[in-house]
């Protein structure tokens, strides 16, 4: 039994390699890493496209493992649509590598960051670990600006013609519908939202940051001391030291974070919490038109 | 589309049009048709340069690159270190009916260093990703540098297939592919230590393929020089052989899951037993034989949603069983004294590891192996330390993790030590730093 062993090892090898042909999938597969990206791409895409995103507006980005299902799926997909600016480092590198890929690898065609796409807030001046955790290309958390969403959807509408040429007047068309549709959706929220201009808010960490910087809020303080640390007490009494000098409107909160600091916060200083999901729900069917527009509703609830 | 073409085409169809018109005396209206060709043609070229630029041609598609120190490949540092009690003298350790080899024995009581890593990596180019790793430990007093890691693996052959070269930890067992800082324990599994003198890697080649499946499929093959312990002796060619298969995936979006099958196999090797600080004129035990190993293992993590930022569970089994057969020898026993061996080992340990808040994890984790090992000469066997006079060895661990951030964690575990006859408390006390590049966060 022990000298069948070696032979059979190769001749099971030698047979699958010979046999082994790349199964042909009639959809273009594309494997989102964050459900912004998948709704974006499935607005540009249709039904001509297979979507999987790798997590959910209930799961930190960040904090992915390149777990077994995502690697199977990074393994099939034609095109990958994520972030960038550092946001799924822990994770994609070794994603990459392990799904034997060629098509997803960085530099071909089927590799599409959005954040090399839009302008960056919070680029960091000086890199230094003890300054959190932060990301030398900026605040990756570009999606939660409206017309980042724009920026990126052109870029994407070309790399899906580039990926898949024989459908890239449908990929241009749908794109066309979707910049009107968006354009006038921005313009109506900016509109609704104008009343906010100005008004002090809090945050518990900066995810908001392009969301903020659009409607024109301004952040009095954070209440991470540092990026990706959770507050202290003591450091949860300094920001409410600091709200006493300069009154903010509300405490602004990510749907995938512990909200213990946030309603200490709120308890001690009455200001309302207003937890906004982090993107867009994807897997619940939601469009991103329905999530900016819960979130720009959920924004104006405490100024009423 | 091809400008040259098109231009010939439409240079074609003029010249036709012309030719067409030649009896006509208007040259006003010939002009203007030439002109109206002219502005098709511009607008052509103007659209296909859109059009490639557009699509980026076979040019990069980044506009800001985000690669670790531009050009300089992701350098990080691991800073380690351990204050550890024992109630036995650790000199004493051992594990009745395993001979120990590699790396087996206990870290030094009191403060000491445990191994301080380097790690370079990056992508090589489009089609390459290599690793190095260089650990440095002190072991009686003399600083050891050891090559962990020295690998190269394809990116880009596409259908799933992935091959590895160089030295790498063999993907036999789930654990052996981890880093030992990336542990949930301070000290490796009884099994891994008995058997495998801790961690096992070696210089060759892997194979692997993920199938193109649903659930995660990965199968793969090694073939290893088998000059490393457990294997060993001046081996030509592939000495030792790892087959392994991996399966997993999630329920729902709570839960993961995966479940690995290995195979090791070594004809005609030497392995000597007796690790660090045991050379010189002490009696060494030799196995020279055929050796097989067969691994099972299973993991399943929780989160709640699946998001792992504040509580998570991990749960975590694997069981080794190990036949050698051959003949032991004591090396530089006079007269030399040897006996036939016939062996079969056999550990598990299972773990789970509860992560309650952002910055705390606390485990449990319970080991226990097994031996039966015959040979003509008993005697041999006793002075090798491969007779268990019928005790089992156990272990019973419990640790508490604070980790403030991915690159910080400070450690407190207790183990219950039945390795052999006389029980033993161990407790550790340890640091480990990462400095450098961001961590990979593997399942």
């Amino acid at each position: 039994m022990r000298m069948l062993f070696r032979p059979g090892l190769f001749v099971g090898l030698v047979t699958l390699l010979c046999t082994y042909s790349g199964t042909t999938w009639a959809a273009l597969s594309v494997f989102a890493c964050e459900p912004e990206w998948a709704a974006l791409v499935e607005e540009l895409g249709g039904d001509r496209l297979e979507i999987y995103s790798a997590t959910t507006a209930q799961q930190d980005p960040h904090q992915i493992q390149a777990r077994p299902s995502l690697i199977a799926k990074a393994r099939k997909a034609d095109l990958l649509v994520c972030t960038g600016a550092e946001l799924e480092i822990g994770w994609l590198p070794l994603l990459l590598r392990k799904a034997g890929n060629a098509r997803i690898q960085v530099g071909q065609a089927g590799h599409f960051l959005a954040a090399e796409y839009t302008d960056m807030l919070e680029v960091p001046d000086k890199l230094d670990r003890s300054l959190g955790d932060i990301h030398a290309s900026g605040n990756p958390h570009v999606h939660t600006d409206p017309r980042n969403i724009l920026r990126v959807a052109d870029p994407l509408t070309q790399r899906l013609k580039a990926v898949d040429p024989d459908h890239a007047d449908d990929y241009q068309q749908r794109y066309q519908a979707f910049k009107a549709k968006w354009q006038d959706a921005i313009d109506d929220w900016s509109q609704r939202a104008a009343v906010v201009e100005g008004k002090n808010i809090v945050v518990h960490h900066d995810y908001w940051s392009y969301f903020t910087h659009w409607l024109g809020l301004n952040k009095v303080a954070t209440l991470e001391p540092v990026v990706g640390v959770s507050p202290s007490t003591r450091h949860l009494a300094q920001v409410k030291q600091l709200l006493e000098k300069q009154p903010a409107v509300m405490i602004v909160d990510t749907s995938y974070m512990n909200d213990r600091p946030v309603m200490w916060l709120s308890e001690q200083t009455g200001l309302p919490v207003v937890t906004l999901p982090a993107t867009v729900d994807y897997h619940g069917g939601e469009t991103l038109l329905q999530w900016f527009e819960r979130l720009v509703v959920r924004m104006l609830e405490p100024l009423k | 589309m091809n400008i040259t073409f098109v231009r010939t085409a439409l240079a074609c169809a003029a010249i036709l049009d012309i030719a067409v018109a030649r009896g006509a005396a208007d040259i006003d209206a010939l002009n203007k048709k030439l002109d109206d060709y002219e502005q098709r043609i511009e607008s052509l070229e103007r659209k296909d340069a859109e059009s490639s630029r557009a699509t980026g041609g076979a040019v990069d598609y980044s506009r800001r690159k985000t690669t670790n120190n531009l050009f300089n490949p992701a350098i990080s540092v691991i800073l380690d270190g351990v204050y550890a009690n024992y109630k036995n003298e650790p000199d004493d350790y051992r594990i009745p009916g395993f001979a120990l080899g590699g790396e087996a024995e206990l870290a030094s009581e009191g403060f000491s260093l445990g191994h301080s890593e380097i790690v370079f990596s990056n992508n090589i180019d489009d089609k390459f990703y290599g690793q190095f790793t260089l650990a440095i430990a002190e072991h009686d007093n003399e600083l050891e540098v050891e090559l962990e890691e020295a690998f190269f693996e394809t990116l880009a052959l596409g259908g799933g297939f992935s091959i590895r070269g160089g030295r790498f930890y063999s993907a036999l067992g789930y654990l052996n592919q981890i880093h030992e800082h990336a542990w949930d324990f301070k000290d490796a599994p009884l099994v891994y230590r008995a058997l495998f003198g801790n961690q096992y890697f070696d210089d060759g080649l892997r194979v692997s393929v993920i199938l193109p499946t649903a659930v995660f499929l990965e199968i793969g093959a090694e073939a290893l020089t088998g000059r490393k312990f457990p294997a060993g002796g001046e081996q030509d060619g592939v000495g030792s052989w790892v087959a392994y298969s991996n399966i997993g995936g999630d329920i729902g979006v709570s839960h993961s899951w995966q479940a690995g099958l290995s195979y090791w196999a070594a004809d005609k090797i030497e392995r000597e037993y007796g690790g660090h600080g045991h050379e010189g004129a002490v009696e060494v035990p030799q196995f020279a034989g055929d050796s097989r190993t067969v691994g099972l293992n299973a993991i399943y993590k929780w989160a709640p949603a699946g998001n792992y930022r504040e509580r998570n569970l991990k749960l975590q089994f694997e069981y080794f069983n190990r036949e050698d057969e051959g003949n032991l020898t004591l090396l530089n026993s006079d007269p030399l004294e040897s006996s036939t061996l016939d062996s079969q080992q056999d550990g598990w340990y299972a773990q789970a590891i509860w992560q309650f808040a952002r910055s705390w994890r606390t485990g449990l984790r319970y080991d226990r192996l097994d031996s039966d090992n015959k040979g003509s000469d008993t005697d041999v066997l006793d002075e090798a330390g491969l007779l268990s006079y019928g005790h089992t060895p156990e272990r019973a661990s419990v640790m508490a993790e604070w980790v403030p951030s991915e690159y910080s964690r400070i450690r407190l575990q207790y183990n219950r030590d039945d390795s052999y006859q006389v029980s033993d408390d161990q407790v550790y006390l340890q640091y480990t730093f990462s400095i450098g590049s961001h961590g990979a966060h593997a399942f």
